[in-house]
């Protein structure tokens, strides 16, 4: 009797001491058919640091060319400055789903695209001239979509907009808030990237254990919020109406750019059927995701080919954006229905991501008591 | 032995207080462990609204006082360990355990359960008979108990494991290996067994198989005497691996605490001289004190009442009968009957507003409303669905939407198979009300489970 009971809280002892949110950190070497670790390292080598890398770079052009701008305005460094901001934009799309390590701890994501971006903070931060452009005040005052008003927005006509930055009383102003928008996106990208590269990528493909903390479970939970919120409800949804009683056109991705929403709309899509299927950002090359991770836990299942029946769907949202105007705004105002049925379309995606694929992995949402529902 | 007799004999009283002991200190220990874990801020404070229970709308947090109910609920759970003011003491945990599982159902657990109606079974045990704070200020000790309180507890605890034995008879779980088929693999970062036994089919099968024999199995292997030591040896074994695979908490410790009331007396009293042996450390020395005989007041009442209590025990778990459908597609009849990590079901609901008389929609954003944990269970059960269909409603109407109309499109997967639409998207949930009778808005599971 003794000896059980000594067994038995030596074992409970050992149990209490061991971490109530996970494994531990054994797993180098999986044998068990699919590597997770190879998964993490192809997230990180052939597609997260490649875009934070591609990223960074169309951010120094924007730079550069800020720099070019604001020292001479004029309409050709008006419009240079302009594709500098489009192919930035555009890496854009791939790097938002990104919410881990630093761009999760300095809300990244929301210093670079938070839309509508806010006119009212913007003019006072242009008038006061006293800022802080990394407060969470400033939210809508930043990012892709403060630059996009200040090349884009300010008036009607080019050289209106160009008068804003030599003949106003304010020039001064003006530029100066440019080139901050600027350097800051470059600043807080570049420390992004010096992060991945130095240590964090370590860390992160060593982190294969499945609890709340673990690299896949943080990389899938952030996935699909940003399919369900940054991709469908921020670029389709909200605009078409689809969360309020009234359509809200002036709530899409490039308002003031007008004919880019689509373009951009199209770069998601394609950025998150790439992470799904493990596709580098920067070739062809296939290697291990989530698709490959679902096709080898069906192995054992012997379920429905949920991988197919995502990329379908993934397939069939590319379409039916492809059928929409270049500018969402248009879009809305002249036949919103087509923006609402590329809504439910994009909408059945987020069922098969959120109930079966999460199913599939088991991935949990949250870390409570549980004895299985 | 006639029934009669039975009612009159007598046993040792130290089984009892040894149970009382550890139960005590367990619901300590889990109070603590809840509280630490910032539990009760992001699971009752935190959240803008809570799911009742039908009947106990009127249950909710108190706002910082709920921190009060779970310190009233820890300290007593130390008076009874102490056996101080017992018969006070068990009916206030009793009374604020309950209350905190009635406040939202979104955190209901089986074992939180078992936790409420054994409380509620231990307020007519004299579990302060022995060895108890009890016994030292009145100088009274009983040394001998009537024998059915403490095989009411064996009888309690084994009602759980055998139902919980019975609910694991059906074809997902024996013949599919179902849902421990896709719970197993994804523990791949255990140590020694995750990349290997963890991932084999055949290992899924035999954890199925022996789960549902050791749960059957498990209270008559603890009655009898010859198999005592290895069922509980097992019972060790069993809870503490479920307890390395899986986030169930205490419970598994509260199990192996509490089948120990199965041994015989010697067995507790060597507890109890190890305890003395623990205090003496403190300078804290047992004294003597003298023994009384017990008399149970009012045995024949009591006796009677829990009977009922028992019968009602065991019919509860079979309601589900009076259900049509899937019970584990409908959940009508699901709760309180120790149906323990029989699915894996995930869902996803998303509610949609209508103005009927413009014919204008919007749809809702869950995470305004509901915390995460929240969401999860609302989205694969029809109750929830239809109480937060209810509560946005009101919501909506608030805000002057008018005349509202609530509808959802909802998917649910369950035990590896496709999500299929879950509720009659047609259907006006504000037209809809909770009731005990069947929802005729769940759509038909288009498959079949077979079993209990």
């Amino acid at each position: 009797m003794k000896r059980i009971l000594i067994t038995f809280f030596s074992v409970c002892l050992l149990l209490s001491c061991s971490s109530d949110d996970g494994g531990t950190d054994i797993n180098n070497n999986p044998t068990d058919g699919f590597d997770r670790q190879a998964m993490l390292t192809n997230w990180a080598d052939n597609i997260i640091i490649p875009v934070y890398s591609d990223l960074n770079a169309k951010l120094g052009n924007i730079v550069n060319a800020k720099t070019n701008f604001i020292d001479h305005p004029t309409q050709a460094k008006l419009d240079n400055l302009r594709m500098a901001w489009q192919e930035a934009y555009k890496v854009w799309q791939h790097a938002e789903m990104f919410n881990v390590g630093l761009a999760e701890s300095t809300n990244y994501i929301f210093q670079m695209n938070v839309y509508p971006t806010n006119v009212n903070d913007i003019e006072s931060n242009i008038q006061s001239q006293n800022y802080d452009l990394g407060s969470v005040n400033n939210n809508d005052a930043v990012g892709f979509p403060a630059v996009e008003y200040m090349l884009y927005g300010l008036a009607e006509t080019d050289s209106e907009i160009l008068s804003f930055y030599t003949s106003s009383t304010n020039a001064d102003n003006y530029k100066t808030y440019l080139s901050d928008l600027a350097d800051r996106m470059k600043t807080l990208t570049q420390s992004l990237l010096d992060d991945w590269n130095n240590g964090f990528r370590d860390s992160f493909v060593a982190n294969t254990e499945n609890s709340a903390t673990g690299s896949i479970n943080l990389m899938v939970n952030d996935y699909i919020f940003y399919y369900e919120k940054g991709f469908r409800a921020n670029k389709f949804g909200i605009p078409a109406g689809n969360f309020s009683p009234n359509p809200l056109p002036d709530r899409v991705e490039a308002f003031y750019k007008t004919d880019f929403s689509k373009t951009l709309a199209l770069e998601g899509i394609d950025a998150i059927q790439n992470f799904f299927n493990g596709r580098a950002y920067n070739s062809s090359a296939d290697a291990e995701g989530l698709k490959d991770y679902l096709d080898f836990l069906n192995t054992i299942k012997e379920g429905e080919d949920l991988s197919s029946l995502i990329n379908n769907q993934f397939d069939e949202a590319r379409q039916k954006i492809n059928t929409l105007n270049e500018s969402f705004a248009h879009q809305v105002e002249t036949s919103n229905v087509a923006m609402t049925e590329t809504f439910d379309v994009i909408q059945l995606a987020v069922v098969l991501l959120k109930v079966d694929m999460l199913q599939a992995l088991d991935i949990s949402v949250d870390f409570v008591d549980a004895d299985g529902d | 032995m006639s029934i009669k007799t039975y009612f009159e004999k007598t046993t040792s009283s130290a089984p009892l207080a040894v149970f009382r002991i550890g139960f005590g200190v367990m619901m300590l220990i889990s109070i603590i462990r809840f509280w630490s874990y910032g539990w009760i801020e992001k699971l009752y404070l935190k959240p803008q609204f809570h799911f009742s229970y039908y009947g106990f709308e009127w249950v909710k947090p108190i706002g910082d006082w709920t921190y009060f109910i779970f310190f009233i609920c820890g300290l007593t759970a130390f008076f009874v360990a102490l056996g101080l003011k017992y018969r006070l003491s068990i009916i206030l945990f009793f009374l604020s355990f309950t209350y905190i599982e009635l406040m939202d159902k979104t955190t209901y657990l089986n074992h939180y359960y078992f936790i409420s109606i054994l409380s509620f079974l231990m307020i007519f045990l004299p579990a302060n008979a022995y060895f108890s704070l009890d016994n030292y200020f009145r100088q009274k000790q009983y040394t001998q108990i009537p024998k059915w309180t403490i095989d009411s507890i064996k009888l309690l605890l084994g009602i759980v494991y055998f139902y919980a034995g019975l609910a694991k008879i059906n074809s997902d779980w024996l013949f599919k290996a179902m849902p421990l088929k896709i719970w197993l693999p994804s523990k791949y970062d255990l140590p020694f067994i995750g990349e290997n036994l963890m991932q084999q089919e055949w290992f899924h099968y035999v954890m199925s198989w022996s789960g549902m024999l050791y749960d059957l199995s498990i209270p008559f292997l603890l009655l009898y005497k010859k198999t005592r030591v290895f069922a509980f040896v097992l019972v060790v074994f069993f809870h503490v691996f479920t307890r390395v695979l899986f986030p169930i908490g205490m419970f598994p410790y509260i199990m192996i605490v509490g089948s120990l009331v199965f041994f015989d007396a010697k067995v507790h009293l060597k507890i109890i001289n190890f305890i003395q042996s623990l205090l003496r450390l403190f300078k804290i020395k047992s004294q003597n004190i003298p023994i009384s005989s017990f008399q149970f007041p009012k045995q024949k009442i009591a006796v009677a009442f829990l009977m009922l209590f028992f019968v009602i025990q065991l019919l509860i778990p079979f309601r589900y009968v009076l259900y049509p459908g899937e019970l584990f597609w409908r959940e009508e009849g699901y709760r309180f009957s120790w149906r323990v990590m029989l699915m894996e079901k995930r869902g996803y609901a998303n509610f949609k507003v209508v103005n009927p008389k413009d014919k204008t929609y919007f749809y809702v954003d869950n995470s305004d409303f509901l915390s995460s944990f929240q969401e999860k269970q609302m989205s694969t059960q029809p109750d929830f669905i239809l109480e937060y269909a209810h509560f946005l409603g009101k919501y909506f109407k608030s805000q002057g939407h008018e005349p509202i109309e609530i509808y959802v499109e909802s998917y649910v997967a369950i035990n590896g198979r496709r999500s299929q639409a879950y509720i009659d998207p047609d259907v006006d949930l504000l037209k809809q009300y909770e009731s005990l009778q069947p929802k005729s808005w769940i759509l038909a599971f288009k498959d079949d489970i077979k079993g209990f």
